[in-house]
């Protein structure tokens, strides 16, 4: 079980699809999943995720973590909606059906529950898509990508090193904290918070003072090789279009389109099965 | 006469942080095809003059010049890093902190990315490159995957993707275990030959650089150039002992015989050396009189280990069964190649990590309930890095923490700090901040902040790595002080002269496993062992072989009558 997500290297149609296609196609169905309140196309687009999901060849075991953890975000988010607005299916869909009445101003009305259902199910519709595109987009690729759509290579390859050096970070901090403690700093929680500030002041100190280190050899090796030469600059791993590239972008844009077509038929952002 | 490709004429630098110039009147000339070593004590300005060839100065660097420097025809100072880029290639000394790329290709590819090289082209040159270096197996691997010379590879490929005609090496062999050292010196040779490339090696551990020769040696001192020679006249003369450099060991033993070098020896490589029957016979004469003494008395022990099993992850054993016992007032070398288990032993001996199986015992008491606290009493441990360690701005309390921590008395904190900054030399510096210290006196004020508590038994993580002679010789006479007044040391090191020189015995590690238990004498008299724990062979055995004396005896001899000698 990892807590972290980060690239899983496999070789499946979902992997060859180059960064930028993933990244689009990322934020194209969130849009397309946030303009509308449609049941159906909601969960058709869970749906669809969970059958990318599938041919990615990734397993549940990557992504356990991180989907219960945002389940459990979920849940506090529904919970949340329903204690201060209980009434706000009802304003929604114009109806009120209620089943049974809990207490005070609170009770189980069937367009309350169907709300949230929705509200639920526009998660659900991006989070497959979104865990895809960070665990099936190569980091390389990452900086790549983003400077195909307009941001800077520099500002592109700052992330991508950033995110290349969290766990060497997480290595120094681990060392610098076990050495720390030998020398008598305590980090558990026995101790008072201000003095566990102060404690892990101990660690932050070193930590900084030797990524301080880190970056300016890095930074030196960049430069000596050219780094920040010319306006624009090549990528060495990305990879030309290809048609499961533009079969992927033309089921994001059907899909917004679809989802922006069904406002229009609805009339609104919502589906009404009440009236 | 050709035009030479680097010309320094009466060159100067002046930081601009820094009150006087660094570098003063350099004169040098370096021809094409040229292989140059650059040696000096540390702070001597040898990497300062690497700055300037390769345009760190003064782009990251400021400071100001005077006198010139060109580089391929052109005016260093009014070119920008970008354009000397084109003609020197450098590859730096930390192995891990050089790699850019997230994978061998992208690294390689990385200097044809920033010149908006066409991607088909870059592949092609990558796998090119990859191919001389032997690494097109690896071209997908990621930095973690790759061992220190790996790495180094990755960074010379690199930068001689470029074509750039001049390659400089910042201390190539500082990150590097020795067998891995000796390779790259191998690879820079060939890469040197094969490309009609002007090599620039900046180094101190001169025997190593050394092995497949030099057209040159620049020493440096204080700023200064004070030796610019063929190597065998340099060897011939006492310069380098006057700066404070190591001499090649065989060299030392020579003169250790009572051998006058002269210049038909060909002094400058090992394998060049010729030595006549005269000589010989000195040599075995001078072994005579100094046959191995006898081994010292039996101590209690400290420290055991039995039977220890241990692993970051279920699925792979990063130790297995390992078992040894220390001896109090011992001097232990633990060896063997990155990776093979070394610094997770001593963390298990710290508490970090806890054994999947098997005892530890600290004089005879079994350990396993202690915190890392209560093992902290008596087994201190130093970081290699002392900037991880270093938490305090001040000097005094720094070293004070662990005692401040345990509330002792204001009193009793002062008068145990002043006692440990006299043992450790730093007295005088108490009440200076930390960051007015060089790396070496930064090294033992971290060593000071763990024997403030007093522990028994003292271990280090490659104390004397990226040290030049001066400082180590420092460092290792301080922990042999401290060695001698009872506290035992167990060192972690790829070092062969600290193993050679400090150590009695040495733990060696390959795989996870302990495959050797033995005198440093008796490892480097055994090639195979040598070759395990990726270490090298000395040129003490070498010379021992063609001398036909038992190597492990003459290498005991050697450094019995050194330590004599140094004392």
């Amino acid at each position: 079980m990892s807590a972290t997500l980060s690239y899983i290297k496999k070789d499946s149609p979902i992997h060859r699809l180059t960064g930028s296609t993933k990244f689009i196609f990322f934020l194209i169905w969130s849009i397309a999943a946030m303009i509308t309140y449609d049941t159906r196309i909601l969960i058709a687009m869970f749906l669809m995720g969970v059958v990318f999901f599938v041919i990615s060849g990734l397993k549940w075991k990557d992504i356990r973590f991180a989907v219960l953890f945002m389940i459990w975000l979920i849940v506090i988010n529904l919970i949340a909606l329903f204690v201060f607005s209980p009434e706000q299916g009802v304003e929604i869909y114009g109806t009120r059906h209620e089943l049974v009445h809990l207490f005070w101003r609170y009770s189980i009305v069937v367009e309350e529950f169907f709300y949230l259902f929705n509200f639920m199910m526009k998660y659900l519709a991006v989070i497959p898509a979104a865990l895809l595109f960070i665990l099936a987009t190569n980091p390389s690729e990452f900086a790549a990508s983003l400077n195909k759509i307009g941001v800077s290579y520099k500002v592109g390859y700052s992330v991508a090193i950033a995110l290349r050096y969290i766990p060497d970070v997480q290595r120094d901090f681990h060392d610098i904290s076990q050495a720390q403690q030998a020398r008598g700093i305590d980090l558990s929680k026995k101790d008072k918070m201000t003095a566990r500030l102060k404690n892990s002041a101990a660690i932050l100190f070193p930590l900084v003072l030797s990524s301080l280190q880190r970056i300016e050899v890095i930074s030196n090796a960049m430069e000596l090789r050219g780094f920040g030469k010319n306006k624009k600059r090549t990528w060495i791993v990305e990879r030309p279009f290809k048609k499961g590239d533009y079969i992927a972008l033309l089921i994001a844009i059907v899909m917004l389109a679809v989802s922006a077509w069904f406002m229009v038929l609805n009339g609104g952002r919502y589906y009404n099965p009440f009236v | 006469m050709q035009e030479p490709i680097i010309s320094f004429k009466d060159y100067t630098y002046h930081y601009r942080s820094q009150a006087e110039p660094t570098i003063h009147n350099i004169n040098l000339e370096i021809n094409k095809g040229e292989r140059i070593i650059i040696v000096g004590p540390s702070g001597c300005g040898k990497s300062t003059l690497a700055h300037c060839l390769n345009g760190l100065n003064p782009f990251s660097y400021p400071g100001e010049s005077t006198g010139s420097l060109t580089i391929c025809g052109i005016e260093a100072g009014k070119a920008g890093i970008f354009e000397l880029s084109q003609f020197v290639g450098t590859v730096l000394q930390d192995t891990d902190g050089q790699f850019i790329g997230m994978t061998v290709l992208e690294d390689i590819a990385f200097s044809m990315e920033n010149d908006c090289v066409p991607q088909e082209e870059m592949i092609k040159r990558t796998h090119a490159e990859a191919e001389k270096v032997s690494l097109v197996e690896k071209l997908e691997a990621a930095p973690h995957e790759l061992s220190g010379g790996q790495k180094q590879r990755v960074s010379m490929a690199g930068v001689m993707i470029n074509k750039v005609p001049v390659l400089l090496f910042d201390e190539p062999l500082a990150n590097l275990d020795p067998a891995a050292g000796r390779d790259a010196i191998e690879l820079i040779d060939h890469l040197q030959k094969d490309g009609e490339k002007t090599v620039v090696i900046i180094e101190h551990r001169l025997e190593d650089a050394m092995h497949m020769g030099a057209d040159r040696i620049i020493l440096m001192e204080n700023g200064r150039i004070i030796n610019d020679s063929a190597p065998e006249d340099l060897f011939l003369s006492d310069k380098l002992i006057k700066a404070g450099i190591r001499e090649p060991l065989y060299l030392t033993a020579l003169k250790y015989a009572g051998i006058q070098l002269s210049k038909d020896m060909h002094v400058e490589r090992m394998q060049e050396l010729s030595l006549n029957d005269s000589h010989k016979e000195q040599i075995r004469k001078w072994y005579e009189e100094r046959r191995a003494k006898a081994p010292g008395k039996e101590r209690p022990e400290v420290l055991r280990a039995e039977g220890i099993h241990f692993g970051y992850t279920p699925e792979k054993e990063n130790l297995s069964d390992i078992s040894f016992s220390i001896k109090e007032g011992e001097m232990v070398s633990i060896v063997g190649k990155n990776g093979a288990g070394k610094s997770t032993m001593a963390k298990l001996l710290c508490g970090f990590e806890k054994p999947g199986q098997g005892m530890l015992y600290y004089q005879g008491r079994d350990m396993s309930g202690d915190t890392i606290k209560e093992r902290a009493a008596h087994i201190g441990y130093v970081m290699q890095n002392p900037n991880q360690m270093i938490s305090k701005p001040m000097i005094f309390e720094e070293v004070a923490l662990s005692l401040t921590l345990q509330k002792l008395p204001e009193e009793e904190i002062k008068e145990r700090v002043y006692e440990t900054l006299k043992i450790c030399g730093l007295y005088e510096f108490r009440n200076w901040p930390v960051n007015a210290l060089s790396y070496g006196q930064k090294k033992r004020v971290t060593i000071a902040s763990i024997l403030v508590a007093k522990p028994q038994i003292l271990i280090l993580d490659e104390p004397t790595a990226g040290q030049d002679f001066r400082h180590y010789t420092e460092i290792m006479e301080f922990l042999k002080e401290l060695n001698e007044k009872g506290i035992t040391v167990l060192m972690i090191t790829h070092d062969m002269h600290l193993m050679l020189e400090y150590t009695s015995r040495s733990l060696v590690f390959a795989d996870g496993k302990k495959i050797a238990d033995t005198t440093p004498e008796a490892l480097f008299a055994d090639p195979e062992l040598l070759k395990r724990a990726s270490l090298k062979e000395t040129s003490l055995y070498e010379l021992a072989k063609r001398c036909g004396l038992p190597a492990e005896n003459y290498i005991r001899a050697f450094i019995e009558y050194d330590r004599e000698v140094r004392a």
